[in-house]
């Protein structure tokens, strides 16, 4: 047994384990708490397989984001956690719902396992076209190339879902300001790691962008990034929550998509029709893009978080 | 391509112009969309040849292909058509009040209304199982906000409830998804088709994706969500929740099915869906019979028709016993039905669900028992409910009648009288709950009824308007269409045969 397969091992039953304990956990504090380091080995466990951008985006999207609306839940449900005791299923639900867990697992496993030989593959047919893309991480071509189409559409379904939640928001609030309201002293440690961090944050971000193009990294995971360090100089105090009119903010929400809608229409004037780009300002093109999406999945994710408004608008 | 484009730009400009652009973005949208879909559907009605559509020049398995048949043409016009006359229904209740910039109800729903276009136009075109993916995404978070619009707590919890089930259907549907991807190494619906083998990751691959489809078409049991859901939100929502948002999944159904694996397609699994379909027409249709709302009649009434629609699996696949030779035609008489179907309840159930929306504005309220010589004030807008109901039950002249004899002439000659017996008991039924409400409303009463809100004609005459389409349905030959078979797997490889 070789050390790698130890580690291996290893870090597959701590996900077992960590999930049980995420199950078995008694507040919802706790369960969000496990979740959050459940998601961080998810991603060790994907680095280990090669996926970096799998990795990258669990660590982001899956553990973090999703990790800080499930706090910001918690935190809210407390006060009447205790008055719900009573509700929760009863042992015969638990047992039906675990069964079901294992029968469907068990099945995924049998077909995963039954191999297919050889798996069938586009991984080649991605990598044969990257030269003319002028990009080397093949993820990147995936995305705003080959299935250019599916992202833009996605980058839509975000601007619905934040407008979902500040649906939510009583009609006198509309326009007002998020209810993220700021949760330490200004001597506090947050303000202190609120001031540290987002220097190295953003930075980080915007690395983790622009390296997209040769390795592992792009707008999303970069996105994630620099709306991490916004809400914490958020949280912090140290700049206040924008209110939802404000003509600059929904700028920056749509900017990514409307750029990218526009260069696909722009590419009806080329031969390949919507969404192909000019073969010399391939490179510049979806860099372009990358660039204006990671600012408007920032602000969206941001804003995902910050949850809908909570305070009157502000004349 | 343009079909989801305009929307979809649509949501970005009326996010950044936000106000009062909002409501004149989603009608100059709605009207173009209504223009790209009549072309698309002109072009396919001439040239009898599917359009496929490489995005970017990609060619698929790498790239992304859009491809419009019949099936496609149709409803997408049928959503234009629909999704204009809620536009323009929905100008007056939505629109923003005169001193403030923009609030929050017309916001919304002006965005989400473009936003579950795009995704209707997506799952209408796309040839891609990822891309339909996302369309079942852009559906899910453009509709579940829809419900609770108006914030009340009761709303909020159905909007929750409904969105429980949709993410439950996405998964399903991604799980199966990434099932075919790593057996066959394409998403592309027509490169599937030629490769798929009979084998365990298909079968479980198409269990889960139907399952979750048929959580998010809310087919019995399935079902538990949509009655509050579809009657707690506004009236001009729910016309697109129940005429349009459900159909969404079904179709997806349908391209699962007969396209994806026609040559795996299953009599049996078949059977099971239509009498899953049979449950729910008996099951919706009584449960509306004991409704004391008018809309929740209306959204028990949304899971009864579409128990019709799961008819189309068993009769216009390959058919148990039948003469030699007529197959073709029997299959394909189905299919018609089946899609006619779909086209004249959207239509109709739109209009039912907007005219209820006038008359709960009228009254103040949606008693049933309280409805009493309402037609004597809106003699337009209960003309068009009763028109409406005329299709749900299936008289003639009226879009149901025509696809639900389809269906039954189908089922006869392909010897599943079995489903005939449940469509003739399934227009009895209905018919007992459309005139649960219409005679109370045709009655004379002594007492004047005084209006809480005056309605306008004009939102009368586009509910009108719309349950006369429902009518005209009625017109359409009672034969395989010309334009439906357009793209259709069966037939083609038949004839090349």
């Amino acid at each position: 047994m070789t050390a790698a397969m130890v580690l291996d091992v290893g870090l597959a039953l701590l996900v077992v384990a960590v999930a049980v304990w995420i199950v078995a956990a008694g507040s919802a504090f706790a369960a969000v708490v496990g979740f959050v380091s459940f998601g961080l080995l998810l991603a060790l466990a994907w680095a280990r397989l090669a996926a970096v951008d799998v990795a990258l985006t669990e660590a982001a999207i899956g553990s973090g984001v999703t990790g800080a609306l499930l706090m910001t839940a918690a935190s809210r449900l407390r006060p009447t956690e205790s008055r719900s005791a009573g509700e929760r299923p009863g042992a015969f639900l638990h047992v039906v719902a675990a069964v079901l867990a294992v029968l469907v697992s068990a099945g995924l496993a049998a077909l995963v396992l039954i191999p297919a030989s050889p798996a069938p593959s586009l991984a080649p047919a991605a990598a044969v076209h990257l030269p003319e893309l002028d990009v080397l991480n093949p993820v990147t071509a995936v995305l705003m190339a080959y299935r250019a189409v599916d992202t833009l559409l996605e980058k839509i379904v975000l601007l619905l879902a934040l407008i979902g939640v500040w649906s939510l928001a009583p009609d006198r609030f509309w326009g007002g300001a998020p209810g993220l309201w700021p949760r330490s002293r200004p001597d506090g440690e947050l303000t202190l790691l609120a001031r540290l961090l987002p220097p190295i944050g953003i930075v980080v971000g915007i690395y983790i962008l622009w390296v997209g193009a040769i390795a592992p990294g792009g707008a999303f995971q970069g996105g994630a990034i620099l709306a991490a360090m916004w809400l914490l100089i958020m949280i912090a105090g140290l700049r206040p929550v924008p209110e939802i009119h404000r003509q600059w903010l929904r700028l920056v929400l749509v900017v990514g998509p409307a750029v990218f809608l526009t260069v696909g229409f722009a590419g009806f004037f080329l031969p390949n029709g919507f969404l192909s780009y000019p073969a010399q300002f391939t490179k510049p093109l979806i860099i372009v893009i990358e660039v204006v999406l990671t600012l408007s999945i920032a602000a969206i994710l941001g804003l995902l978080v910050a949850g809908p408004p909570e305070r009157e608008r502000q004349r | 391509m343009l079909a989801i484009a305009v929307p979809a730009a649509g949501v970005v400009l009326a996010m950044a112009l936000g106000g009062r652009q909002a409501e004149r973005i989603a009608l100059a949208a709605a009207s173009a969309g209504l223009c790209i879909a009549l072309a698309i559907a002109a072009n396919i009605w001439q040239s009898r040849t599917p359009i496929a559509y490489h995005l970017g020049g990609w060619a698929p398995p790498l790239g992304i292909a859009l491809r419009a048949d019949g099936l496609s043409a149709i409803m997408a016009v049928t959503t234009a058509v629909v999704i204009c006359a809620i536009g323009l229904f929905a100008r007056q209740g939505f629109s923003v009040p005169e001193g403030a910039q923009e609030a929050r109800a017309p916001m919304v729903f002006w965005t989400l209304l473009m936003g579950v276009w795009a995704g209707l136009n997506a799952v209408w075109f796309g040839a891609d199982l990822f891309t339909l993916y996302v369309a079942l995404e852009l559906l899910t978070f453009g509709a579940v906000p829809l419900v609770s619009l108006d914030g009340r707590a009761e709303t909020l919890a159905a909007a929750l409830r409904y969105l429980l089930f949709a993410l439950l259907g996405s998964a399903m549907y991604l799980l199966g998804v990434a099932l075919f991807y790593g057996a066959y190494g394409t998403l592309d619906i027509a490169l599937l088709s030629g490769l798929v083998r009979a084998e365990p990751v298909v079968w479980v691959a198409v269990a889960l994706m139907t399952a979750g489809l048929i959580a998010k078409t809310a087919l019995f049991p399935l079902h538990l969500w949509l009655p509050p859901a579809h009657a707690g939100a506004p009236a001009a929502a729910s016309a697109l929740l129940s005429a349009l948002v459900v159909k969404g999944s079904f179709v997806l159904i349908v391209r699962i099915w007969f396209d994806t694996i026609p040559s795996l397609l299953n009599q049996a699994a078949a059977q099971m869906l239509a009498a899953l379909g049979a449950a729910a027409i008996v099951f919706g249709s009584v449960l509306a019979l004991r409704q004391e709302r008018l809309k929740l009649l209306i959204a028990y009434s949304t899971i009864a028709q579409i128990g019709y629609l799961f008819f189309l699996f068993p009769l216009a696949s390959a058919p148990l016993r039948v003469a030699s030779g007529t197959t073709e035609l029997w299959t394909g008489v189905a299919w018609t039905g089946g899609v006619l179907q779909l086209v004249s309840h959207a239509v109709a159930k739109a209009a039912m669900f907007m005219a209820a929306g006038l008359i709960a504005e009228a009254l103040g309220h949606d008693r049933i028992a309280g409805l009493g010589g309402i037609a004597r004030v809106l003699p337009m807008t209960v003309f068009a409910f009763g028109l409406g109901g005329m299709s749900l039950m299936g008289l003639p002249p009226s879009g149901g009648f025509v696809a639900k004899a389809m269906l039954l002439m189908a089922a006869v000659a392909e010897g599943q009288w079995w489903w005939s017996v449940v469509i003739l008991a399934g227009g009895l039924l209905a018919a007992g709950y459309v005139f649960r409400v219409l005679t109370p409303a045709l009655a004379a009463t002594d007492a004047p009824l005084t209006l809480r809100t005056p309605v306008s004609s004009g939102r009368q005459g586009v509910v009108l308007a719309l349950a006369i389409c429902a009518l005209l349905l009625g017109l359409v030959p009672l034969r395989p269409s010309l334009l439906l078979e357009v793209g259709r797997h069966i037939p083609t490889t038949v004839i090349a045969r």
